[in-house]
């Protein structure tokens, strides 16, 4: 199958947005407690589950899987902050990387046992099945409501951060967390509910990743890399950052893997490695 | 220990725990003869988590992708097997230099900056070479590996035999050679500066110390062992797998060290013993529930007891004799 220069390209950038969506919820809490969360992964797993769990056994469909997905891995992110990385913000990064290693193994072990090791099918509803032609370029019909969807919630992410109350309170609290809690804003709680939407939205990603990026135990390992990426070279907190970032790589890795297979994954890799040398902070606070 | 300790250099006289350690591991030849396949792995393992104590426990340098230098020295002794040079000592040296170039040319960006970006080069460096190896499948077998390699008699006289003696016996004595080393290295005043460094990096160049210098001569000496430890399981087994430069190889190391505790050089041996030992036990009822008693026993590890096993010894010990002194 031929695929023209602008196909490619939209499938990167639908990818992209997939990466955006699980990223995102990362990026804010790394930005607001500088905690290196290598288990970030798993919530998108477990969103992947829910879903195909939801659609097969007790036949719901998948638009309304969605929601759900979203919900569990939300409600286990916000359990998971309360009992145990909220006692671990003032330790050291090696700690925080060993609990969270542990805690992605166990996920890992957790979903095999459950579910098996093999990957999980998805059946998505006919109307997001085939594709359409837009301005003489055939695009598939699920990856164009990808990135509907998610240009959507990155638009109310957006008005959130930067209309609401709350978004002012995570906007201080990224910038300066102590100063923020001496002008009386209450940190811990804003990181909770941080954390928990960002699983939650990591969760609703790890659902609309199965026909895309596949779902299996492995997953929150091998896609721990490219989330991590994101967050670094987008710079942590930054929701405009993270979304160039995860756009970004989105297109470099699909039309790498395209149109120069030989290197395959090496480009993404010594990408991640360029721009940490380039852009220690990140792109957005260098460019600021 | 006291601030006052702290200033001195530590004293090299060998306490009576240390030589019952080496003492222990002779015999594991002559009480376990049946083991001596599964005792080499965790030699060679415990050589490679020494050289992450060098950098982590004494520079403080965390690290992802360690399996960098030890998947370049497997590479290295490997292939020149397989090309007619099946000599293992001058392999072993190849090695290390392998170790080393990679460790020298990549420490330039994996020393800068904080810990996060320290985590996120070294992975991405050790991801590169696994890529590179992978598609560099005509040199390096790809995911078959590496096999046919001819590896000549230890020191012309002694085969590799299949019950592992000879294994054995040869990644013991590189252990303890290198561990000397290692052990020198630490009690000297440049291994003092590395504590130094770790323990407050802003304030070492105000007395002088040349940090990023000091930074980048650890990381190749430690990438030269980690090199040597590749050489030896790609010739005690003849066989290189894309494995040894994965990333799970250097989460796992990362455990061992941490488990058996960094900064105290015993800590990385330890560590691996009991990590493989556990391992070769548990994974042999079902790996999935190795992976997830692992990863509960890091989280409560966090928790818990920080310092891993020497650690945990050691604050016993010093527990005991302030009772005593009391």
């Amino acid at each position: 199958m031929l695929t023209s220069l602008p196909g490619v390209l939209f499938d990167g950038v639908a990818y992209g947005s997939l990466l955006f969506l699980i990223s995102i919820g990362l990026s804010v809490t790394m930005g607001l407690m500088r905690f290196i969360n290598l288990a970030h992964g798993a919530f998108a797993m477990l969103g992947g589950y829910v879903c195909v769990v939801g659609m097969t056994r007790l036949g719901v469909p998948f638009l309304a899987m969605l929601p759900a997905a979203f919900l569990v891995a939300a409600a286990f992110g916000a359990v998971l902050e309360r009992v145990l990385y909220r006692r671990l913000y003032r330790r050291s990064p090696l700690d925080q990387v060993l609990f969270s290693l542990g805690l992605t193994l166990m996920s890992v072990a957790g979903a095999t046992y459950v579910w098996g090791s093999g990957q999980q099918p998805v059946h998505l509803p006919a109307f997001l099945l085939g594709q359409v032609r837009v301005l003489g370029v055939d695009l598939g019909v699920y990856r164009l409501f990808l990135v509907l969807l998610v240009a959507g919630i990155a638009a109310a992410l957006a008005l959130l951060v930067r209309k609401t109350r709350f978004g002012a309170r995570i906007r201080a609290s990224v910038d300066d967390a102590q100063a923020s809690a001496g002008l009386g804003i209450n940190v811990t709680r804003v990181f909770s509910v941080t954390f928990t939407l960002g699983s939650g939205l990591a969760g609703l990603g790890g659902a609309l990743a199965i026909d895309v990026l596949g779902l299996d135990p492995t997953f929150p390992l091998k896609y721990l890399v490219y989330f991590l990426l994101v967050v670094v070279v987008g710079g942590a907190g930054s929701i405009a950052g993270t979304l160039a970032a995860s756009l970004l790589l989105g297109v470099f890795d699909v039309s790498g893997k395209y149109y120069v297979p030989a290197v395959g994954a090496f480009v993404i890799y010594a990408m991640m490695v360029l721009l940490l040398l380039l852009f220690p902070g990140g792109l957005r606070r260098s460019v600021r | 220990m006291s601030a006052a300790a702290e200033t001195r250099l530590p004293d090299a006289r060998w306490r009576p725990a240390e030589v019952a350690f080496w003492l222990a591991a002779v015999a594991v030849i002559f009480l376990f003869p049946g083991h001596l396949v599964l005792g080499s792995q965790v030699l060679i393992t415990a050589l490679f988590a020494l050289s992450l104590d060098l950098i982590l426990g004494y520079a403080g340098i965390v690290s992802l992708g360690h399996a960098a230098m030890f998947g370049a020295g497997a590479y290295t002794a490997g292939l020149l097997a397989r090309h007619g040079w099946g000599e293992p000592l001058s392999g072993l040296v190849a090695a290390a230099a392998a170790g080393a170039a990679i460790a020298w040319a990549t420490s330039f960006i994996a020393v800068r900056g904080g810990d996060l970006t320290r985590l996120m080069v070294t992975l991405g460096i050790g991801l590169m070479l696994y890529e590179a190896a992978n598609q560099a499948a005509s040199l390096t077998g790809g995911v078959d590996g590496l096999s046919d390699m001819a590896v000549r008699d230890l020191l012309g006289v002694f085969p590799f035999d299949l019950a592992g003696r000879t294994a054995y016996v040869y990644s013991l004595a590189v252990l303890f050679a290198l561990f000397l080393v290692c052990r020198r290295i630490v009690r000297s005043p440049f291994g003092l500066s590395l504590r130094g460094i770790r323990d407050g990096a802003r304030r070492m160049p105000a007395i002088g110390s040349p940090v990023r210098r000091r930074l980048i001569a650890i990381y190749t000496v430690s990438g030269a062992i980690a090199g040597v430890a590749g050489a030896l399981l790609a010739q005690t087994t003849q066989f290189v797998g894309l494995e040894v430069l994965g990333f799970a190889r250097s989460a796992d190391l990362l455990i061992m060290l941490v488990l058996g505790g960094p900064g105290w050089l015993y800590g990385g041996l330890i560590g691996a013993a009991v990590f493989m030992i556990a391992q070769s036990q548990l994974s042999s009822l079902n790996p999935v529930y190795w992976q997830f008693w692992l990863g509960l026993f890091l989280v409560a590890m966090v928790f818990a007891a920080r310092g891993g096993v020497v650690g945990a010894v050691a604050a016993a010990r010093e527990r005991l004799l302030r009772g005593v002194h009391r």
